[in-house]
């Protein structure tokens, strides 16, 4: 039972939620933190194997807790889940245990075998991402090779008679002009389209500044997501853009406006550590170890740092606002990454509120942990233009030589 | 609220309607609508 | 199509239905639709459906009070049409 927190009776689903639920609805978990990639804003800063990974026998109890609890699916990411040699058997588990899967990848390993097994698996879903409609703007960000790569993937599961699996794109500066660009490539394949935030966490962190829509790039995108939404998935992550809309509320994007972060939704990292959402990876938003803390469900139900995000939460600053009830401040790890008070403005904030503290001195608290590839990645990032990476291997052919 | 005078009819339909919106024991959820689901 | 009290029904086999302290949440696998059941009393009504000889039956069972019967059926209609109850095929 949740240690309840003076939780009202009935009355508005969004109230019910933020006081938390006996689990999740669904949750994030990155299976590994290896990858064959290092994409410039990885939110895991992934690229090499942590040695503390879980072991097969470690996932399938956790997906025993899953199944307990009635956890409804998981969005298997990483890293990249699929270079786990136990990747498909852990698959198959969990929908042989009642848990349904999604699962986020580059694409690489979706062979035509791959895809006619997924396209006769119930219950799993595929999201493949993408981040620029060309070569030439995706692999400047996902690497040399990764356009291809994830267009053969979603021809194979096209082939395969798979239906609506996921087109999913981080929305940058260099690709907002390409919105309708990706909603015809999700259309080609008979997928569906997702956009999402990209936020400063992991190596997001380094290139946020660079690669964050501008102002009138965020109003583009919601101009376009006003007139084109109801065919795109966006996971509610750009309720910010809702204070673009007029003073009543008519101009609210569809969606809770909920963070769901220690409320609806968790991480579980390869490691087994807990953290409040995808994007909060930093031991201010952990609430536990698997190995440590006597387990999924235990975390979640007891966690500090979940009983706190589950009690009622002071806007600050911004409630004082006239968007606040659809913005709601934002994203705390928008804020946190960016080194802003978690109750002031988001960094991203439509009304300008953050610009005098994004422009005056602040600390950036980093991650907590770095998987990053250190040496030569084959299908390294191809940068448009000089970025502030981290140093690659000096082997690493010039970054302006474009790639055909 | 309203004191102790006469209600419209208009009012009235209006209050019914909420009462019933409020009544609902069913509501269906986007799994679009809470960040962190998808 | 109504909910009819004399008619038998079932949770779809689909269907996972999560107690919560407000009530329920029931997600459909095969729609991927998520629905919130706000009253405990509706969550075992509806746990009582494939048991019962019909709705007339899980109702009474559930100590649904006269008074509150239509708006019970009202929930039972909303969720028959988004189809996590189904009625039952008779043996």
């Amino acid at each position: 039972m949740t240690i309840a927190v003076e939780r009202p009776q009935g009355g508005r689903l969004v109230d019910q939620f933020e006081y938390g639920l006996d689990a999740p609805i669904c949750l994030t978990w990155e299976l590994t933190y290896a990858c064959n990639l290092a994409c410039v804003h990885c939110l895991s800063s992934s690229g090499r194997r942590d040695p503390r990974e879980l072991s097969t026998d470690e996932c399938k109890a956790l997906i025993d807790e899953f199944e307990r609890m009635q956890v409804f699916y998981v969005n298997i990411g990483g890293g990249e889940p699929t270079v786990r040699p136990d990747f498909w058997e852990l698959l198959d588990y969990a929908v042989a245990h009642h848990v349904g899967v999604k699962f986020s990848t580059n694409g690489f390993r979706i062979t035509p075998e791959r895809a006619e097994r997924l396209a006769a698996t119930d219950y799993v879903d595929v999201q493949i991402s993408l981040d620029g409609a060309t070569p030439e703007v995706n692999d400047a960000v996902r690497g040399q090779g990764t356009y291809d790569a994830a267009l053969r993937a979603m021809a194979n599961l096209q082939a395969a008679g798979m239906k609506d699996f996921k087109l999913s794109v981080v929305c940058t500066r260099h690709n907002i002009g390409q919105l309708d660009e990706f909603k015809a490539i999700a259309d080609t394949y008979g997928a569906q389209l997702r956009l999402t935030r990209l936020r400063p966490s992991g190596r997001g962190a380094d290139v946020w500044d660079e690669l964050h829509p501008l102002p009138h790039q965020q109003r583009e995108l919601y101009d376009w997501l006003v007139a084109n939404g109801d065919q795109v998935l966006t996971g509610d992550s750009f309720f910010h853009l809702s204070a673009y809309g007029p003073a009543d509320g008519s101009g609210t994007l569809p969606g809770l406006n909920l963070c769901g972060a220690g409320r609806v939704v968790c991480l579980v990292d390869p490691v087994g550590d807990v953290y409040a959402c995808p994007f909060a990876i930093h031991d201010q938003f952990l609430a536990g170890n698997l190995r440590e803390d006597g387990g999924f469900d235990t975390i979640w139900k007891t966690a500090p740092l979940f009983l706190d995000l589950r009690s009622p939460q002071t806007g600050g600053a911004c409630t004082q606002c006239s968007a606040y009830d659809s913005c709601r401040g934002g994203c705390m790890a928008a804020k946190f990454f960016t080194g802003l008070p978690l109750d002031g403005p988001d960094p991203e904030c439509v009304k300008g509120n953050s610009e005098t503290a994004l422009a005056g001195d602040r600390e950036r608290p980093g991650s907590s942990q770095d998987h990053s590839h250190t040496g030569t990645v084959r299908n390294a990032p191809v940068p448009l233009t000089l970025l502030r990476t981290r140093p690659v291997s000096a082997c690493d052919e010039s970054p302006l030589v474009s790639q055909q | 609220m309203t004191g102790p005078e006469t209600t419209s009819p208009q009012q009235t339909e209006d209050v019914e309607q909420e009462a019933l919106v409020e009544d609902a024991l069913v509501e269906e959820i986007s799994i679009d609508g809470m960040c962190g689901v998808y | 199509m109504p909910v009819l009290p004399g008619a038998a029904w079932e949770l779809s086999p689909s269907v996972s239905l999560r107690p919560e302290p407000f009530g329920a949440l029931a997600y459909d696998f095969v729609t991927r639709k998520l629905s919130f059941l706000k009253s405990p009393t509706l969550v075992d009504v509806v746990r009582r459906l494939g048991d019962a000889a019909d709705v007339e039956d899980a109702l009474l069972g559930a100590g649904v009070p006269a008074a509150e019967r239509d708006r019970y059926v009202a929930a039972l209609g909303t969720l028959a049409a988004s189809g996590i109850i189904r009625e039952r095929v008779p043996a």
